[in-house]
């Protein structure tokens, strides 16, 4: 992090406004409600690691807005909350929107404790009101304004109730900071120590920077290093000096500080009437981690979920419609017959409508084929995340997943891997480790399909008895014994699991509509231009005969695999997109030229394979190029030794003949 | 009574062998003793052991002698695997040379601050002190960790334990502050429990850390 000196000026940029506060709170919610446009809301912590920007316009006044991604202290453990504090740090906010959830006020009020100290414009949006007067809590927040020293307004974002008090709170916020929050004597002392040494100028209070400095927090740290200069040894001896001397128990001092401030502030704020409420929310989120029901709730989820809704509708019923009756009934020979009888060059009839044509083989793909399964996946995906599922489903897979080398929070890029492995790889990057980022990304890269493959190979093998059973045994051969080993061989530290479990909802239609919207939207800005790339590299290479040449050269790899030549093509389409190579094995398997045998060496093969060029650029970047090069030698050398052995084990014992 | 380092091992080893070996007499051979070893001359003229034809027999007041022996034996033990986190070879070692220092009300200390562990790390019996039957008899539970609770269980954290101060700021973090009512609500896949009005999962290693007082 640089420091930050630079002075905003003030007439050219629009005042911000950040939104910060853990996850799951609803600060996305708010964010939509202030600026109008759309961001994913989500149940799951750690999903919206985007920054979401926005523009509201308040009182004829335009403000950015700024979302930013849950955090529970200013003294920051994962990269998500770094992002959320560099925020803080780096835009300059005019107003703080701190959003808690009024059931948890007493808990998460500690964090407004430390914006108040860092010398932000605080104001508290106490969330989710609705819910917590329905379990019978009541507050007295004028009280509690009153001590803080800060506008405190009550909300339900979701129900739209309180958004017009917060509009009107940011035009009107004051430079009022909040009231000063003290602590003992002795913590009070050792902040002055190290507050006085600090000379440079800073957007954060140096209260609350000496605080962080003492908790040994590294950012804060090479900040106030390099701001301080030549006076740093000094401030960071007496900074060594302390933690040494309160080396028993700092942090948990501070946080029991802290614990008891929140409750002088609390006194009297809340009413608790009568018992606690048993839900129907909470009954059924005990049936789902509870082994013996929640085994089989998981099993059915991903059954119906992925394997009917997906597998069947999507990819079947779906695909048959838009691809089958629409594009090949009707747009195909529509488009061909324009096509060829406007354009007399036969080159660019080529590239149009082709064998490899721009409309025959690359909407003809994007938009028949992998449209309809990456649709429903979506759909299925954020009906999980919006019921609150997907922490639940972690929690029962972490025990399983640590034989992996990973906790079960990876369970969300993996399940996510089965719709598009490109966003998953992205995903992981909400692992905490480097170790279980490298994990996850390595299993997505190998075995795990995604929905497009899925739906075409699912297709494909359901022909030929058995083959399935062998493709999903290979599959799952190759991930445990390659994910043992790679959490057995990878160094690092052991993966912890710790996650909140939000309350279990009944999602709402319009925004899982509007989520699997945006996703949709996301997928098809970046795929269709690789399809289309795609199309024209290979038509370029048809009318060069140089993808002949590269098919010859392929060729011997094939016939060690037990494959024909023509094969060839649908690795090459493979490179481009996975599902593409999927779908090319789709064409060959309709002009007869593979048997039961060949069509499953090829599926194993041809899903192990290396990812879709999206996926490796997506690699790259998340990885770095080291980690990346490795993963695809080991992918290509595992895909095509698997697809060996495969071919040798079943031609000897004549299966799948 | 203080006994010399030697005469207290002796004790041990003829508690072991006599108590839960079941053998009728210890052989001092056995402990490569001569005839005339201090040790043994010790106990016998302290009127704790008797010698008949060579062999060592318990008298009363050496039953208890070594029950206590063999106590703060294995309470050392505990301290230099659960405490120091010294194990194996070297902790038997360390074990041996601290339990030497554990007279005059220490290991009562101890014991409480193990809070009255039942086997040493090898799985034998610690025998109880007069300190474990209190806390038996006043029903007092003690401190655990969240491992040792039982789906339901409520109680007060009473601390946090653990080496890596990011893993405590997490805790502390979701509200597993010592003082906090929580409540275990699942154990298995992973240990489940609400703090406040939020729910928690996490896994064993985290759920070993956290000690909880139960009500």
């Amino acid at each position: 992090m640089s420091p930050v000196t630079v002075h905003k000026s003030e007439a050219s940029s629009p005042r911000t406004v950040v939104l910060v506060g853990n996850p799951n709170v609803g600060k996305s919610v708010l964010f939509n409600a202030l600026t109008g446009s759309y961001v994913t809301v989500s149940n799951y912590p750690g999903t919206s690691v985007e920054v979401a920007r926005g523009t509201a316009v308040i009182d004829g006044q335009s403000w950015q807005v700024i979302d930013t991604p849950g955090m529970y202290a200013m003294h920051t453990i994962t990269e998500e909350e770094r992002v959320a504090r560099e925020i803080l740090l780096k835009e300059r906010p005019d107003v703080v929107l701190h959003v808690l959830d009024a059931r948890n006020l007493e808990r998460m009020l500690a964090m407004t404790i430390q914006l108040i100290e860092a010398g932000l414009p605080v104001v508290l949006v106490v969330n989710i009101m609705d819910e917590a007067e329905r379990m019978g809590l009541s507050f007295d927040l004028p009280a509690l304004e009153q001590r803080l020293g800060i506008p405190v307004i009550a909300a339900a974002t979701a129900r739209k109730r309180g958004i017009e008090e917060i509009r009107q709170a940011i035009s009107s916020l004051g430079s009022s900071c909040g009231l000063p929050i003290a602590y003992s004597r002795l913590l009070e002392g050792d902040i002055a120590e190290v507050a006085r040494l600090m000379q440079g100028d800073y957007l954060l209070s140096r209260r609350a920077l000496a605080l962080l400095l003492l908790q040994g927090d590294d950012e804060i740290t090479a900040l106030v290093a390099g701001v301080e200069g030549d006076g740093y040894p000094v401030l960071e001896h007496k900074v060594k000096e302390i933690a040494f001397e309160r080396r028993e128990s700092f942090h948990l001092d501070l946080s029991l500080e802290r614990k008891e401030t929140v409750r002088r502030l609390m006194s009297g704020v809340m009413h608790v009437e009568g018992q606690r409420r048993e839900t129907w929310s909470s009954r059924f989120s005990r049936l789902t981690v509870q082994p013996l029901t929640g085994i089989p709730l998981l099993l059915a989820t991903l059954y119906f979920g992925l394997y009917k809704f997906v597998g069947g509708f999507g990819a079947g019923t779906l695909v048959d419609l838009l691809e089958g009756e629409l594009f090949e009934g009707w747009f195909a020979p529509w488009i061909i017959t324009l096509v060829n009888g406007w354009i007399p060059w036969w080159w660019l009839q080529e590239l149009l409508v082709g064998e490899y044509g721009i409309f025959t083989l690359g909407l003809r793909y994007a938009v028949g084929i992998i449209l309809p399964i990456v649709a429903t996946f979506f759909i299925f995906f954020s009906l999980l995340e919006d019921g609150g599922y997907l922490p639940r489903l972690a929690l029962m897979v972490d025990r399983v997943f640590k034989w992996f080398g990973l906790s079960g929070r990876a369970v969300i890029p993996m399940v996510l891997g089965f719709g598009c492995s490109t966003m998953a790889t992205m995903v992981t990057r909400t692992l905490e480790t480097v170790r279980e980022r490298v994990i996850a990304t390595l299993l997505l890269a190998l075995a795990i399909p995604c929905s497009a493959q899925l739906g075409v190979i699912l297709a494909l093998l359901a022909q030929t008895p058995g083959a399935l059973a062998v493709w999903a045994g290979c599959m799952l051969v190759l991930l445990v014994v390659v994910g043992i080993l790679a959490g057995r061989m990878m160094p690092g530290e052991a993966p912890m699991f710790y996650m909140e479990l939000p309350p279990m909802r009944l999602p709402q239609l319009s925004n899982v509509l509007t989520k699997t919207y945006t996703r949709m939207q996301w997928y098809f800005l970046e795929i269709l231009p690789l399809f289309v790339l795609a199309s024209v590299l290979l038509w370029l290479g048809k009318i060069t005969n140089s993808l002949e040449r590269l098919i010859d050269a392929l060729s011997p790899l094939m016939h060690a695999i037990g494959l024909p030549r023509d094969a060839a093509v649908a690795f090459i389409f493979g490179f481009f997109r996975r599902d593409y190579g999927a779908a090319g094995l789709y064409d060959l398997q309709s002009a007869g030229l593979l048997d039961g045998r060949q069509l499953t060496v090829a599926a194993v093969t041809l899903t192990l394979f290396i990812p879709c060029v999206a996926q490796f650029l997506m690699m790259f970047k998340e990885r770095g190029w080291k980690v990346s090069l490795g993963i695809f030698v080991l992918v290509s050398l595992l895909a095509f030794g698997s697809g060996y052995l495969l071919n040798q084990l079943l031609v000897t014992t004549g299966l799948l003949g | 009574m203080k006994l010399s380092d030697h005469a207290e091992e002796i004790l041990e080893a003829m508690w072991i062998a006599i108590e839960e070996q079941d053998a009728a007499f210890y052989d001092p051979a056995s402990m490569q003793l001569a005839d005339d070893d201090a040790g043994c001359r010790e106990l016998v003229g302290k009127s704790l052991v008797e010698l008949r034809h060579g062999m060592l027999y318990f008298r009363p007041e050496g039953r208890e002698e070594g029950k206590k022996t063999i106590r703060r034996h294995r309470l050392a033990e505990r301290l230099m695997m659960d405490v120091f986190n010294i194990k194996g070879e070297e902790g038997d070692d360390k074990a041996c040379l601290f339990e030497h220092l554990l007279h005059e009300g220490v290991d009562t200390k101890l014991c409480t601050m193990l809070n009255h562990p039942e086997t040493c790390p090898h799985g034998k019996p610690i025998p109880p002190g007069d300190c474990c039957l209190e806390a038996r008899r006043s029903g007092d539970l003690g401190v655990v960790p969240l491992t040792e609770c039982k789906s339901g269980q409520e109680g007060e954290i009473a601390y946090i334990q653990t080496d890596d101060s990011k893993k405590m700021q997490k805790l502390m973090a979701m509200g597993v502050l010592p003082g906090n009512q929580i409540l275990l609500t699942q154990a298995f896949p992973s240990y489940i429990f609400k703090v406040g009005f939020s729910e928690f999962a996490i896994d064993t290693a985290l759920a070993r850390e956290i000690f909880v007082r139960k009500r």
